[in-house]
């Protein structure tokens, strides 16, 4: 006769066989199709280049070397590939400067919203998420109608008199910003409109009771208290910057590559898989770093997370 | 209490600062949709409003195939990921922790936090070597990738509803001589009906967005209506690219509007 306590283990671990069981098909289907294909990515890293493509299977670490050198045809010495470290530093200042000028729009626009009425404020957050939500291509597609040479942009300007020639937007660094920072702007605005919905301006209405000043009691009061929705924010749209495709190879017209274009490219005409498989790699330690930063920075703030 | 001089919310030029934002995040999809009603051959001229463009668009054999395939494989992985997901949030709810837990969070979250063009990279690897070893080439590889970034989409609102329900109505069922399954099928299924729905949509939406992972996964001819999209953008563009932007547009604000009104109906 078993005891009751021996019942009830036998019936805690026949629960604990059933949920892996139920979350067997979900395991199953991401590690077949997203997690293991990223190790064989790591594999393929130390592979040698085929003649047309994929890979030859021999160990090499050249895959690895040509992420930021390059070898010398003539006498095999190493030298920094500079074409690369222009496009690692675009990746990571462009997504910089992306995530400064989201933040520097979206603060305001976040706190436009947290001080309408409850009614309004709703109407309000649906017309930040209704970008968020359209497809991604298109709104790229809609930003180049804005700035390509015939589009409103220049237009507007000509017709107003302003330049006589179109200005040249599209496939420069510049028009990647824009799109960048057009597209990935609800990302920063719905997680610190999220924060300052919990504002309690109670506090604020004490700092002036205290004599602070507007700057002072943003800066000291509201800016804390909604720090981890800033931070989450940034991070929100960092991580895709960095790894943006579709927004460079539209408005950056194939010469202004990011990373995304650099290992698309190694997997079509550049021929030279290993390399693109270890910039894939590279690309996903820069996302972990970030991340890291990220749960560094939340974990100090959890209380205001809600 | 005194009554200020000024309200204290408002602060100097964030106002204005945020209509400037709101007429910038709608004034080029403004613009695309104007220039989907021209009569004109190209973008550079305005002739006028028709909807010719429109007309062609819906007549393009090529566009009619990506349109159902990507219906097709939208309905498909998003009642996959919607199965697999709900199976999943039952699985990792409602218990105390047990070892494994945490690894199932990450696991079913870790599509989120790769870039898709190097999940697209990956899978180009693999499944180009499948496609050789098999001689396959169909829409399955489609269908099995965009599950799986879909589930954790699925996953998200079904496991906040579960985790707001706690076990008292299945309890008071199996007092009630309700096996396990019935439990199941006439208590919990029908208090979760709303999350699998919104999940659903939102794993629908997801996997009709998706450019870059079809782009490396699709074998020749498979064209979805994005990656068809991204491929017309290569060359000079006609405003049929623009009326099949509107509609996709249309599209999704319906499914936008509609997702908001699921989830905001609060059993």
């Amino acid at each position: 006769m078993a005891s009751a306590e021996e019942v009830a283990k036998e019936a805690e671990r026949r629960d604990i066989r059933d949920r892996w069981l139920l979350s067997a098909p979900a395991l199953i289907i991401i590690f077949l199709a997203a997690t293991g294909p990223l190790l064989i990515v790591v594999i393929y890293s130390f592979l040698t280049p085929g003649p047309y493509g994929g890979v030859v299977w021999k160990f090499s670490t050249d895959g690895w070397l040509s992420v930021l050198m390059q070898r010398d045809i003539f006498d095999d010495t190493l030298a920094f590939a500079d074409a690369h470290l222009s496009i690692f530093w675009r990746s990571i200042s462009l997504s910089f400067y992306t995530t400064v000028l989201t933040l520097f729009f979206g603060f305001p626009t976040a706190y436009f919203i947290a001080t309408r009425p409850p009614k309004t404020r709703e109407v309000w957050v649906f017309l930040v998420t209704i970008p968020f939500w359209t497809n991604l291509l298109i709104r790229t597609f809609a930003m180049q109608q804005v700035i390509r040479n015939e589009g409103l942009v220049n237009t507007a300007l000509m017709a107003l008199g302003i330049i006589k020639q179109p200005l040249q937007i599209m496939n420069t660094d510049a028009a990647i910003l824009l799109g960048m920072i057009y597209i990935y702007l609800p990302l920063m605005v719905l997680p610190i409109y999220a924060s300052m919905e919990k504002l309690d301006f109670r506090l604020v209405e004490a700092g002036y009771d205290l004599y602070a000043g507007r700057w002072q009691v943003l800066r000291r009061i509201i800016f804390p208290l909604i720090k981890p929705g800033v931070i989450a924010g940034s991070i929100l749209v960092f991580i895709p910057s960095l790894g943006a495709y579709v927004i460079p190879r539209v408005l950056g017209g194939g010469k202004n590559m990011m990373l995304g274009n650099l290992i698309e490219l190694q997997f079509g005409a550049g021929r030279n898989w290993p390399l693109g498989a270890a910039i894939s790699i590279t690309l996903m330690v820069l996302v972990m770093i970030a991340l890291l930063f990220y749960v560094r920075n939340a974990s100090g703030s959890e209380g205001a997370h809600g | 209490m005194a009554k200020r001089p000024f309200d204290i919310q408002a602060q100097p030029g964030f106002g204005f600062m945020a209509l400037l934002t709101f007429f910038a995040l709608y004034l080029p999809i403004a613009a695309l949709v104007t220039y989907s009603f021209n009569t004109a051959d190209s973008l550079s001229r305005w002739d006028g409003v028709s909807l010719r463009w429109f007309i062609s668009a819906w007549h393009n054999s090529a566009v009619q195939d990506a349109s159902v395939r990507s219906l097709v494989l939208a309905v498909s992985a998003a009642a996959l990921s919607t199965i697999a997901a709900t199976m999943a949030a039952l699985a990792t709810t409602r218990t105390r922790p047990y070892p494994g837990l945490t690894f199932k969070y990450a696991f079913i979250n870790q599509p989120l936090m790769v870039p898709e063009i190097v999940t697209g990279v990956a899978l180009l690897i693999v499944f180009s070597r499948i496609k050789v070893w098999t001689g396959y080439s169909g829409l399955g590889y489609l269908i099995a990738a965009h599950t799986a970034f879909c589930i954790p989409f699925a996953y998200l609102p079904i496991r906040a509803r579960l985790d707001s329900m706690d076990l008292t109505l299945e309890r008071a069922a199996a007092d009630l001589y309700a096996t396990p399954w019935k439990a199941f099928r006439f208590v919990t299924l029908p208090l979760l009906r709303p999350a699998i729905i919104a999940g659903f949509m939102l794993a629908f939406v997801i996997s009709l967005d998706d450019v870059v992972i079809t782009e490396f996964v699709k074998s020749g001819g498979q064209d979805t209506l994005p990656t068809y999209m991204l491929g017309q953008l290569r060359r000079e563009t006609s405003p049929e690219i623009n009326a099949i932007a509107t509609v996709f547009l249309a599209l999704s604000v319906v499914l936008v509007t509609a997702f908001y009104f699921v989830n905001r109906r609060k059993p």
